[in-house]
């Protein structure tokens, strides 16, 4: 549908794909290691009055004022506390044609590492009650299973 | 990251000299007798012909070469700049520009009709000239066997980096020639300048070719020498070979022992290529230097980081105890203060550079529309930020527009109400304080209040009968789809536009105005900030967020008393006897918690309107980056943007107009509830 997943399904399927491991509540997720900028330790943030509710405030990274997502809000998960292992990613993504910064919060985050295709399974219709356009497809990394989750989708 | 595109160069030149081509020929317009202003057009021809065929526009220096040729006609005065030559000439300026700018998608038969165009006004001259032919529009009186040319040379001309030698040439090029330099004014050699031009040449040119064809060849330097041109009946020519030579063994500024010294040259005030030029142009005699305007834009980016990192230090340096930091932290303020100012004021253009290109819209609508119109601009030299000037320009030709085709009554009326048959619309640009006043002003009808009225009241915005001002009514025109123009007109009247240009001031941080009185006429006024990269602002605290408020729209601060606060149904506060609606900004921003005691009430307005914010704590002043909120947050319409606080946090800033919207909406609803 989109241009990402039609060059999602072209790609070969012994393809490797670089990603960061991110957890958010009790689930994985791998972030494209292509959009993901830097990893901070978390910092101040700005509330913004009359946002809506996955993107709450905003911060500053390196003297730009950038939103920050939080993603467990668009998949339904409980917010928690701030932890030592906290962590705000900064990826980049084209919004409208224009390249934007977004931070995203994460529980924690694991290693950069490669998932590989073959282990793609589909996107089951049942059984989920995330939006399944937030999800670009589920994959198995170390006999579990992550979500590489479509970006563009969840920040529209 | 540095390299220069040579042919952006040429579209830059060339869009300099289009202005001053276009500015020549509308000045014509009302000065047809000229020859300075004829001149001037010319030499922008002549210039963008030049340049383009050296930069391999091959087909834009074709067309000029074919337009100034038609041109030529003009400026030996044979026959007149009419108002119609004039909009022809006007029409082949914009195809020369659409070569240059999309030379691919531009249509060669438009350029044939607007040459086809242009011969018609030549034609019915007496010698009657082809489009054609090169230099040839000849004058049968100046027509000689030969010529006699005396060149006399300022003594800088080597310096500004024309050659004599060169001219000198180019004019063997039209014929066989023959050239004695005149060394009397070579001086001593202690008393030598070296880059000085001492000689003069005594030149006989065997060629039948005119005058201006002479003419053109000294073209740039004509003011930086003196040229004397004299008919011969036959002419004496050695034989061309030894003239070959002659030239090039002609030295240059050769001391001569015999030559009394002699104080040469008049020394003239060196710019003279742009003498021609408008006015403005003429008073800038310092050196320029062209920059990239997103270098600009990046300065600017870096001085507002080094602004942000100069809060923090303060910061630190206040809170610490070492008083060699504190002295340095101050001296750093300075400087970045300083820098910042500076970066700003190379980033102001005079609004004059914008100013020009209406003047070609009004010459157009007035024709169009058939209303005469007298276009008079003031302020050119006001400055503003050069983002803000290109935000402007479609607004102001907006309301330009609206002024002519709405404002301007047609002749006919205009006779009936006694006025001159000539309308006259005024855009003025002056300073205020930290704002700067951009009005349009019409002589016209003024707006008519009682349809306006009618409008909104047939689209449902108003209640039959509501009492409302006159300034309230005339708001109307801002409202998205609201036009009164009872016929759709290419123009205007599809009530697009109005609320356009409304938000793209507001997104400047600006305001609009409207002043009208029936049948003498309407001013627009728009408001504007200075600069849209720095403000100054107001930082307050409300609970535990900070928030910035322009200065430029803060009023007045002052304690909420108890009695205010008493009845949470009457959000009304009085200041010195006026009636204040005021907003609780803890409600606004979903504070929870017990709010300070003593609250604060920072009273804002906008135009005529004021609200009071209340607040827990006023900070004090802050020099505000603004930093705009990503697409994520544009449906939050309280922020204009956000900047970073000296402890690295960021905070939002407060959209005034908004705030004031929101006020106004909350007491509507309080009236209606009221009512119901």
């Amino acid at each position: 549908m989109t241009a990402r997943q039609q060059q999602d399904a072209a790609a070969g399927q012994d393809e490797l794909i670089q990603v960061v491991m991110i957890g958010l509540g009790e689930e994985k997720f791998a972030l494209d290691a292509g959009l993901v900028r830097e990893i901070i330790d978390p910092v101040p943030f700005t509330k913004v009055a009359g946002a809506k509710a996955f993107v709450p405030s905003v911060i500053n990274v390196r003297g730009n004022v950038i939103p920050l997502a939080d993603m467990r809000i668009r998949f339904g998960m409980p917010v928690t506390e701030d932890s030592a292992d906290t962590r705000i990613v900064v990826i980049e993504l084209n919004v409208d044609n224009e390249p934007m910064l977004v931070g995203v919060t994460a529980d924690k985050v694991y290693e950069v590492t490669e998932i590989s295709r073959t282990d793609v399974q589909q996107t089951p219709r049942v059984g989920m009650h995330w939006k399944p356009e937030f999800i670009r497809f589920i994959t198995k990394w170390r006999e579990e299973f992550v979500i590489v989750p479509n970006m563009e989708r969840i920040l529209n | 990251m540095t390299t220069i595109d040579p042919t952006e160069i040429f579209r830059q030149e060339a869009g300099e000299l289009f202005e001053t081509l276009e500015a020549a020929l509308l000045d014509l317009c009302q000065r047809p007798d000229d020859r300075e202003l004829v001149d001037s057009a010319f030499r922008a021809l002549h210039t963008i012909k030049g340049s383009g065929a050296m930069f391999g526009f091959d087909k834009v220096a074709a067309f000029t070469h074919e337009f100034e040729t038609a041109f030529e006609l003009v400026r030996k005065g044979e026959i007149k700049p009419t108002q119609d030559l004039i909009s022809v000439a006007l029409a082949a300026k914009d195809y020369i520009r659409a070569l240059i700018e999309a030379a691919d998608s531009t249509d060669a038969i438009i350029g044939e009709a607007i040459l086809d165009d242009l011969k018609q006004f030549i034609m019915p001259a007496p010698e009657g000239v082809g489009a054609a032919t090169v230099e040839a529009p000849v004058v049968t009186a100046e027509r000689a066997a030969g010529w006699q040319l005396h060149l006399e040379f300022d003594s800088h001309i080597l310096r500004n980096g024309s050659s004599p030698l060169d001219l000198l040439d180019d004019l063997c090029k039209l014929g066989p020639c023959f050239a004695v330099p005149i060394t009397d004014a070579v001086p001593l050699l202690d008393e030598l300048e070296p880059e000085d031009c001492y000689l003069k040449w005594d030149v006989t040119l065997a060629s039948d070719c005119s005058s201006a064809a002479i003419d053109d060849v000294f073209m740039f330097v004509l003011d930086e020498m003196k040229l004397t041109i004299s008919p011969l009946a036959h002419v004496d020519v050695p034989a061309p070979p030894l003239l070959q030579e002659t030239i090039p063994d002609a030295p240059p500024p050769v001391p001569s022992l015999s030559v009394e010294p002699e104080p040469v040259g008049r020394h003239q005030a060196a710019p003279v290529e742009r003498r021609d030029e408008p006015k403005r142009n003429e008073e800038r005699g310092i050196a320029t230097v062209r920059v990239q305007a997103e270098r600009l834009d990046e300065l600017m980016d870096r001085v507002g980081e080094l602004v942000i990192a100069q809060a923090r230090l303060s910061q630190l340096a206040t809170n610490g105890s070492d008083l060699s930091i504190k002295m340095i932290a101050e001296e750093i303020e300075r400087l970045a203060a300083s820098l910042r100012d500076t970066t700003m004021g190379a980033r102001m253009v005079p609004i004059g550079s914008l100013f020009g290109r209406f003047r070609r819209l009004v010459h157009d609508l007035s024709r169009d529309l058939a209303k005469p119109v007298d276009f008079v601009t003031s302020g050119e030299d006001t400055e503003l930020d050069k983002t803000m000037i290109e935000c402007l320009a479609d607004p102001l030709v907006h309301l330009i527009r609206n002024a002519i085709d709405h404002g301007i009554e047609d002749s006919a009326m205009r006779a009936a109400a006694g006025k001159a048959e000539q309308g006259r619309i005024e855009l003025q640009a002056v300073h205020s304080g930290a704002q700067v006043l951009v009005s349009v002003r019409d002589n016209g009808s003024g707006l008519n209040t009682a349809r306006i009225r009618a409008k909104a009241e047939e689209q449902g915005l108003i209640a039959p009968g509501a009492a409302l001002s006159d300034n309230e009514i005339h708001q109307f025109l801002f409202h998205p789809g609201f036009s009164t123009a009872q016929t759709v007109s290419a123009l205007s009247g599809r009530g697009v536009g109005m609320d356009v240009v409304k938000r793209t001031i507001e997104n400047m941080r600006g305001s609009i105005e409207l002043a009208t009185i029936p049948g003498k006429g309407t001013t627009v006024t728009l408001r504007l900030p200075l600069t849209l990269a720095i403000i100054e602002g107001l930082l307050i605290r409300v609970g535990e967020g900070r928030y910035i408020i322009p200065l430029s729209a803060v009023e007045d601060c002052v304690e909420l008393t108890p009695e205010d606060q008493r009845s949470r149904g009457r959000n009304f506060l009085n200041v010195r006897g006026d009636l204040v609606p005021f907003l609780r900004l803890r409600e606004m921003m979903d504070v929870s918690g017990t709010p300070d005691q003593h609250q604060k009430t920072i009273i804002i307005s906008t135009g005529e309107t004021r609200v009071g914010l209340v607040a827990d704590q006023i900070i004090g002043n802050h020099q505000t980056v603004i930093k705009s909120l990503s697409k994520l947050h544009s449906d939050v319409t309280i922020f204009s943007g956000a900047t970073i606080l000296g402890d690295g946090t960021a905070a939002l800033i407060l959209d005034v107009t908004q705030l004031v919207a929101l006020a106004q909406m909350h007491s509507e609803k309080q009236h209606m509830s009221e009512a119901a």
